[in-house]
């Protein structure tokens, strides 16, 4: 007999304990190994998805966050450089005005120092004029300036036209007490007594009262005489003179400096 | 001339016996329990496995993977039975190289135990899965008439898996023995070579006829699967 039963049975058995032991000892562990890994890869994986998808956060926010950057920056250096641009406006008009400033100023200070020269130049001529004039006349005709300033003086006042007159004694004669002084006489120079004399005398005359005057010296009247008497003036000076000299100079410094430009 | 180690007795009581197939079969039941037992009493969850670990996740996977290509989408659920069963007998077919190691599965009385318990697992996960009604009922399909034809059928391959797997063991064994007799040098190495390869076949061939039982037991009235309707 090619089968034997019992070895069938025992064999059959035997297969079925094997069975057993290899469910139990091999594909067991060995499932439950590749599942354990399985499950830990699969975490591994979730874990690095998660990071990633983190990581793709944090880089989603620092691009964001360097736009900005870039953005404030670009905004930054558009102020700036506008800011810059006023700046250098404000500052080129500034320097424009300052120029301006300075220009007027240098204009107003050659004005002064013409105004000064020409002053100085009137002064210096007058000055040598009445020089001049004094020695001429103390050499020539043997009188001192200053007589013959009061002589000049006097000889206007009687010569005063009738309305000039008229405005005069107005003028004087407005005070009712003779004591007061109605009249004051400034000249360059100390008068001498008859001078005063001369001048009380004509004055006198021309307005017909007696006017109390009050003589005084002014060094800044070149060479001349003045009355002045409550808003009315009468004065003779070598000024008037010297007025016209002086327009003459102007003129032709203006024509030198037309030459100069 | 032997033509099975059945007829080695070592031990005799009456009808109990203890002849060299299931002397054999201990050993390589022992070989595999221990051989395993060895190997996964430290398996490793982690990326640093040993090369035992990893030979025999490729062998356990490489099994499970095979009998989900037959058809059976629960592999894990048949693994301990089919896979046993491929292990066994191919660890028997390599065993033959060792001098001395007669083949259990050379015995007829061990193929048929092997066949038998096929037979038995075929209706047991049948009716596992879709009931005993159901499985019944698929011996009545398309007609009545057919119920004797698919008895006929399932006996019929119960006995030819027992058959071929004998045939084949006991052909390789006999062969290198008269072989040996003949040209004892250089013919019988590659007899043997051959003999291994044809076991490994054969324990292929016997598993993969068990699935394949199997899955038509338990997918009969099942609908085809989404993906495999739009193949």
């Amino acid at each position: 007999m090619i089968i034997d039963w019992f070895t069938v049975g025992a064999q059959t058995l035997n297969f079925l304990i094997l069975v057993w032991l290899m469910k139990h000892f091999l594909y067991k562990p060995v499932l439950n190994a590749i599942d354990a890994r399985e499950k830990r890869i699969a975490t591994e994986l979730s874990d690095a998805d998660t990071k990633k998808i983190e990581a793709q956060k944090e880089i989603d926010t620092f691009k964001h966050k360097n736009e900005e950057f870039d953005r404030q920056r670009s905004e930054l250096l558009r102020k700036a450089t506008e800011e810059a641009s006023e700046e250098r406006q404000r500052l080129l008009e500034k320097a424009g005005n300052d120029a301006e400033d300075l220009g007027s100023k240098h204009r107003e200070r050659l004005r002064n120092e013409t105004h000064d020269l020409h002053r100085e130049i009137r002064g210096r001529v007058q000055h040598g004029v009445f020089a001049i004039a004094r020695k001429a006349l103390t050499e020539f005709a043997t009188t001192t300036l200053e007589e013959r300033l009061g002589e000049v003086f006097t000889r206007r006042l009687r010569g005063m036209e009738s309305p000039e007159k008229e405005r005069l004694a107005q003028a004087l004669g407005s005070a009712s007490d003779p004591s007061v002084v109605r009249a004051v006489v400034r000249s360059a120079f100390d008068l001498p007594t008859e001078q005063r004399t001369v001048i009380q005398n004509a004055l006198n005359e021309t307005v017909s009262a007696d006017i109390r005057i009050r003589f005084e010296t002014r060094p800044d009247l070149i060479s001349g005489i003045e009355l002045t008497a409550n808003g009315q003036k009468v004065a003779w000076s070598i000024s008037d003179y010297l007025s016209s000299l002086e327009k003459d100079i102007d003129e032709l410094l203006k024509k030198n400096n037309i030459k100069e430009s | 001339m032997r033509l099975s180690p059945d007829e080695i007795i070592f031990w005799q009581h009456g009808f109990i016996k203890l002849n060299a197939t299931i002397v054999f079969t201990w050993a390589v039941m022992l070989f595999l329990a221990a051989g395993s037992k060895l190997i996964t009493h430290r398996l490793s969850g982690d990326h640093n496995r040993s090369r035992w670990q990893n030979l025999l996740e490729i062998v356990v996977t490489g099994i499970e993977q095979q009998i989900e290509e037959v058809g059976l989408h629960e592999p894990k659920k048949y693994l301990g039975f089919l896979g046993t069963l491929f292990l066994f007998v191919a660890t028997v077919s390599l065993c033959t190289v060792i001098p001395g190691f007669q083949p259990p599965t050379g015995s007829l009385s061990t193929t048929a135990a092997l066949a038998l318990c096929v037979f038995v697992a075929v209706p047991f996960f049948g009716i596992e899965e879709q009931g005993l009604g159901a499985y019944l009922k698929s011996y009545i399909k398309p007609t009545f008439i057919m119920l004797p034809f698919n008895i006929i059928s399932e006996m019929s391959r119960t006995l030819a898996l027992a058959v071929r797997l004998f045939g084949n063991m006991m052909s390789g064994a006999m062969i290198i023995g008269i072989l040996l007799t003949i040209t004892p040098f250089i013919f019988p190495i590659i007899m043997t070579l051959l003999g291994l390869l044809t076991g490994m076949v054969q324990a292929y061939i016997f598993t993969i006829l068990a699935a394949v039982y199997i899955a038509a037991a338990t997918r009969i009235r099942k609908p085809m699967p989404e993906s495999e309707v739009k193949h």
